[in-house]
């Protein structure tokens, strides 16, 4: 089971912000492609691509 | 755009553009709220009845900070924010082995496995044909994904036993990597499924209801019997052994389990550890047919089953669910969210005479016919259409804060619900949404409470 990983808490710890991987940054390619096709996993009825892993690296 | 919501004690703020998660205090919730376009006065003005003046000048430095950092309130970089358009390449094939079922459930969206056609078994010549067929068409792609599923793909065990061992000898030679995913309702589970399963299949998919009443009431074989007891001892055993890979037992809930959360949890206490479990999908006038008045019940289930998943790993009793499993770490690139799921583009389904469709939901519509496997795509109309759909091109998208989680949701859905497949249907995204929330607070709730 993984656990949310705490990436600042500030003021006073009145924010605590989450380590996320941040969207607006470009990659250097249009995506590999490599990363599984969301119904392949379990769902085959709705479509949700966020509990996909990336294949890549991405630290 | 920023998405706030409380749940389970936790205030959330969701910046959709950089996908940051903030766990925030009531008063930075507040001041999140009505930070855009407003000056510092004017907010400290409106929350002056609530908070001192002080703790709201100082919480709004920390707000201001996350929006110079780009971490709330930010934007899409230009260069991200442009539709896909169809690379011609196929990377997964959903092998439709077996139009037929030795079940009879009345909810299957396949029609009892024969989508509204004739009962059919993919031969081992056109199984060796698919993989050849995606090898020649996967361009530079190394993972190849083929999940086995019918109606019921273990009726024709022995062809995917020969086309897994066909696609094997091609990986070296063709520098690639074939991923297997095997679907099953678990009735013909036997010694050799189970180690065959478990030495060649990536992911393994065990169709179980939940509790015995809830599965017993679609999942009957033909004489009408229910099949509990036939097939939980054979999924309890195969997940016993398995070793490598992963697997989901999944279930599907209707208008007549709201209270499906019982049968994860029952599922849960069977010792199953990775679970899903999906709304129905169907056509409105059926009687299980899940409604928008069902919606506050199967919500409120959601936000249930997040707790009590809390509750157990924090007891050491942990599972996963499938959708509300997200890593906001290692979760996928910006493409991915835009792209989708890849539905008549690099993802295709196959029926047995080798024919090729969108996906498996819309086989047994001959107006998405796409081509065969020895022709290709023939309908490169198809292709492009199904190219252009993704969530930036679907109108209904634009206002959703969860449209990078989902990336406009399932095509064949939105056609299925709203007659264009650049629609939505709105209860799934409604649920979608909520799973969502459940998910991000689970996360939170980690990020402050690590399991020892």
């Amino acid at each position: 089971m993984s656990s949310g990983k705490v990436l600042t808490m500030n003021e006073k710890s009145r924010i605590t912000t989450l380590t996320t991987r941040n969207l607006t940054h470009p990659l250097e390619s249009d995506g590999c492609g490599e990363c599984q096709t969301s119904c392949q996993s379990a769902c085959k009825t709705s479509c949700g691509v966020v509990n996909q892993l990336c294949e890549q690296d991405n630290d | 755009m920023v998405h706030q919501f409380k749940q389970n004690g936790y205030a959330l703020a969701v910046d959709v553009e950089s996908g940051s998660v903030h766990l925030v205090d009531d008063l930075v919730y507040d001041i999140i709220a009505l930070y855009p376009g407003r000056e510092e006065e004017e907010i400290v003005r409106n929350l002056a009845d609530r908070w001192p003046a002080g703790d709201i000048r100082e919480a709004l430095t920390g707000v201001q900070a996350l929006v110079d950092q780009g971490l709330l309130y930010s934007s899409r970089q230009a260069g991200i924010s442009r539709p896909a358009t169809a690379s011609g390449i196929i990377k997964a094939l959903c092998l439709n082995v077996a139009h037929t079922c030795n079940l009879n459930c009345c909810y299957c969206f396949a029609a009892q496995g024969t989508y509204k056609g004739e009962k059919a078994l993919m031969s081992p010549e056109t199984g060796r044909r698919a993989m050849d067929f995606l090898v020649e068409n996967s361009g530079s792609r190394r993972n190849l994904e083929v999940d086995f599923f019918g109606g019921e793909p273990l009726l024709n065990w022995s062809m995917v036993k020969e086309t897994v061992a066909y696609a094997r000898s091609l990986e070296e030679r063709f520098n690639k990597r074939f991923r297997f995913t095997l679907t099953t309702n678990g009735l013909l589970i036997d010694d050799d499924v189970i180690d065959f399963t478990n030495r060649e299949m990536d992911n393994v998919v065990l169709s179980l209801d939940g509790r015995k009443e809830t599965h017993d009431r679609f999942r009957v074989t033909m004489g009408g019997s229910g099949c509990y007891d036939i097939v939980l001892p054979k999924f309890l055993e195969l997940v016993r052994r398995r070793s490598r890979g992963t697997y989901y037992v999944r279930g599907t809930y209707t208008h007549f389990n709201r209270d499906f959360v019982e049968d994860i949890l029952h599922m849960a206490d069977l010792g199953f550890d990775e679970i899903s479990m999906e709304p129905v999908v169907s056509a409105p006038d059926e009687p299980y047919a899940l409604t928008a008045e069902d919606l506050p019940q199967l919500k409120e289930g959601y936000e249930r089953l997040a707790a009590e998943m809390l509750d157990r790993q924090a007891r050491g009793k942990g599972f996963r669910f499938y959708h509300f499993t997200i890593d906001l770490e290692k979760g996928p690139c910006i493409y991915k969210r835009l792209n989708g799921c890849g539905s008549g583009t690099e993802y295709l389904a196959v029926t047995p005479a080798g024919d090729l469709y969108p996906c498996h939901q819309l086989v047994d519509d001959p107006d998405f016919l796409m081509g065969n496997l020895w022709e290709g795509v023939t309908a490169p109309h198809l292709a492009e259409a199904f190219a252009q759909c993704n969530v930036l091109t679907r109108e209904d998208c634009q206002d959703c804060w969860a449209r990078l989680y989902c990336a406009g949701g399932c095509a064949a859905n939105a056609y299925h619900v709203s007659g264009d497949l650049l629609g939505i249907d709105p209860v799934g995204c409604e649920l979608f949404r909520k799973r969502m929330e459940c998910a991000l607070m689970m996360k939170a709730a980690e990020a402050v409470n690590p399991a020892k």
